[in-house]
């Protein structure tokens, strides 16, 4: 069984090769009918599966649980390899692992895929139990909140008491902030990366213009495409869009330039003449063999959605934390341009006024939001160092 | 690696004598520390619940990395969000000579803080002084390194200078201490007399005007 797990071209086997080794993907189930869990919209779903994967052992005290959250595209297969032939690792292997930044000796790693996905959990390519069919657009709108509930019942299942760390970047740091607020009691530290308490308007124009692209190809139908062709076009526009945000002006400039790809002149078509131009539509092509259009949408319109001070400060961030408990650790990136520093200094300023415990790194690199996912060594020793001392 | 240091005589001196300040178990601010020599010193061993503000990266890092808690950003801009009265101590050391709005900063600090600890080079030292009678020069010496025009050290203090400041800004000079140190600034002693002269750095504690001395900390 080969199993697509690629989630952006930066996954990549670690360098010196050490490896958290084969992993299993598991399913927990809940919220059956009639108890189903109930959405932040008010809507009722259930059963509810999530998909998770584990590393490293919970230990007797059930202290040295770590939960990492996956941003958009991401799934539970963090780190690892299902099977020994798998031609790349879980989408976070340079970071989780063996004696890594998120040492897997010391912590007991738990990924889930989140609600509304489509990589193992329930989300609109499940199956609706009324009409045995895909829910398509039947499927409720959940927030990064209905997310958080659901991994906050996989963790009880697992027998977690407490997590030692939440930890994830971009619409993972999302689901991190949530927790602190969520579930104030169960979070010792908390590391949201490249991350903010709520988009930009240039963040949700950017998600808007990728939805409108999947919408508007005819293979869509309103969301029911599940049984005839898919809107493969759309989705993968959708993705060179969101491919453009990840990068920024200086790593497009190092990484293209203006050169061309495969020939020595303008084709005076509309080939894709520039490398730039054939790497987004690779990226787009291989997005549309993994990934739902339907989830896309919904995922993106609840990273849009998430505003922390709106749903629990009346509008205020800084109330919004006044439960939080959380040591944290904040870190952003020079070159992000899609959750720029000011969003990850507006999330500090907050914590501060709450008196709370938090350090706050800036890391200099150059490829934009995708930097989170990148090897980067000042990353890791900071996360490595953070996590070390969380509880002292 | 980073380097630990638990040992007060590794501290740099000016940073021993701060340390011989704080109480065990204060809440403490360090403005500009570095790579948290003292906040890690004070952490271990005087149970002090210690964050800094840095704004260098690697430096951050470092304190991150040994278990501090460090924010990456400007003193002068970082220091705003905290709430009143949030420490026991602010501490700015050999930086206040490289701050624009000294005064602001002070204020700040006696803000957010019950206590503000200062140290800066002295600049009336006599070398100093020596130097500019003599050779016309702007004077260089260990603890000022810096031709005029690289210099990041852009406010010219004295020990009487500060006094002058403290009372023009309206803060009351709680302690303060002359020290004069080795080349390395490892070692050093306290100068009791003609300390204007004789030493190298001044450190001085402060306090709002208004607020009762009291001693120790809650």
């Amino acid at each position: 069984m080969l199993h697509e797990n690629i989630m952006s071209e930066y996954v990549e086997h670690d360098q010196d090769g050490v490896s958290v080794g084969l992993v299993e993907k598991r399913t927990f189930t809940f919220a059956d009918p009639p108890d189903e869990m109930v959405l932040e919209s008010g809507a009722k779903l259930g059963p509810v599966t999530i998909a998770y994967e584990t590393c490293g052992e919970l230990n007797r005290e059930k202290s040295n649980a770590v939960l990492i959250c996956h941003a958009l595209s991401g799934d539970a297969h963090v780190a690892g390899y299902y099977d020994k032939n798998d031609p790349k690792p879980g989408w976070w292997d340079i970071m989780v692992g063996p004696g890594k930044g998120i040492d897997t000796d010391r912590y007991f790693v738990i990924c889930s895929n989140i609600l509304g996905s489509c990589i193992g959990s329930t989300g609109p390519c499940s199956y609706n139990p009324e009409t045995i069919e895909p829910y398509a657009l039947d499927f409720p709108v959940v927030t990064i909140g209905d997310m958080v509930s659901a991994q906050k019942a996989l963790i009880d299942h697992l027998g977690v008491p407490m997590l030692h760390a939440v930890i994830g970047g971009s619409i993972g740091g999302m689901q991190v902030l949530e927790w602190c607020v969520r579930y104030p009691e169960m979070v010792k530290s908390a590391i949201p990366l490249a991350t903010t308490t709520r988009h930009s308007a240039l963040a949700i124009a950017f998600n808007e213009v990728a939805r409108q692209a999947i919408m508007a190809d005819p293979n869509w139908n309103n969301g029911k495409y599940y049984d005839g062709r898919k809107p493969d076009l759309g989705l993968a526009v959708a993705r060179m869009i969101g491919h453009i945000t990840y990068l920024s002006d200086d790593s497009m400039r190092l990484k293209f330039g203006r050169r061309l790809q495969d020939k020595s002149d303008f084709s005076f078509k509309f080939d894709a003449d520039f490398q730039v131009e054939s790497y987004l539509r690779h990226q787009g092509k291989k997005f549309v063999e993994r990934f739902d259009a339907n989830s896309f949408l919904y995922i993106t319109k609840a990273a849009d959605y998430f505003d922390l001070g709106r749903e629990y400060g009346d509008g205020s961030d800084v109330d919004a934390f006044s439960n939080t408990k959380a040591k944290f650790l904040a870190i952003s990136f020079t070159s992000d341009w899609l959750y720029p520093t000011y969003q990850s200094r507006e999330i500090v300023t907050a914590l501060k006024k709450n008196s709370l415990d938090v350090s706050f790194c800036e890391i200099e690199a150059r490829w934009g939001h995708d930097a989170f996912l990148l090897p980067n060594e000042s990353m890791t020793s900071v996360i490595k160092g953070f996590l070390a001392h969380a509880v002292d | 690696m980073p380097s630990i240091k638990t040992d007060p005589v590794q501290l740099r001196y000016d940073l021993q004598i701060v340390a011989s300040w704080i109480p065990s178990g204060a809440k403490v601010l360090g403005l500009g520390c570095g790579e948290g020599d003292l906040l890690y010193f004070l952490k271990h061993q005087k149970q002090v619940k210690g964050s800094g503000i840095e704004k260098n990266e690697a430096r951050v890092a470092a304190c991150i990395e040994k278990g501090l808690t460090v924010l990456q950003g400007d003193i002068n801009a970082e220091i705003l969000d905290y709430p009143d009265d949030a420490f026991d101590y602010v501490i700015c050391t050999l930086t206040l000579q490289q701050v624009y709005d000294p005064a602001s900063l002070i204020r700040a600090m006696l803000r957010i803080g019950k206590k503000g600890i200062v140290s800066f080079p002295n600049f009336s030292h006599w070398r100093i002084r020596w130097q500019l009678l003599l050779t016309g020069n702007a004077p260089k010496t260990k603890q000022l390194p810096y031709e005029w025009y690289n210099t990041p050290n852009i406010r010219v203090i004295t020990l009487r200078d500060f006094r002058k400041f403290a009372q023009k800004v309206g803060i009351r000079i709680v302690k303060e201490v002359a020290i004069n140190t080795n080349n390395q600034d490892r070692r050093g002693t306290v100068t009791r007399r003609l300390s204007d002269w004789r030493g190298t750095y001044g450190i001085f504690m402060v306090e709002k005007h208004s607020s009762p001395s009291k001693n120790g900390v809650a």
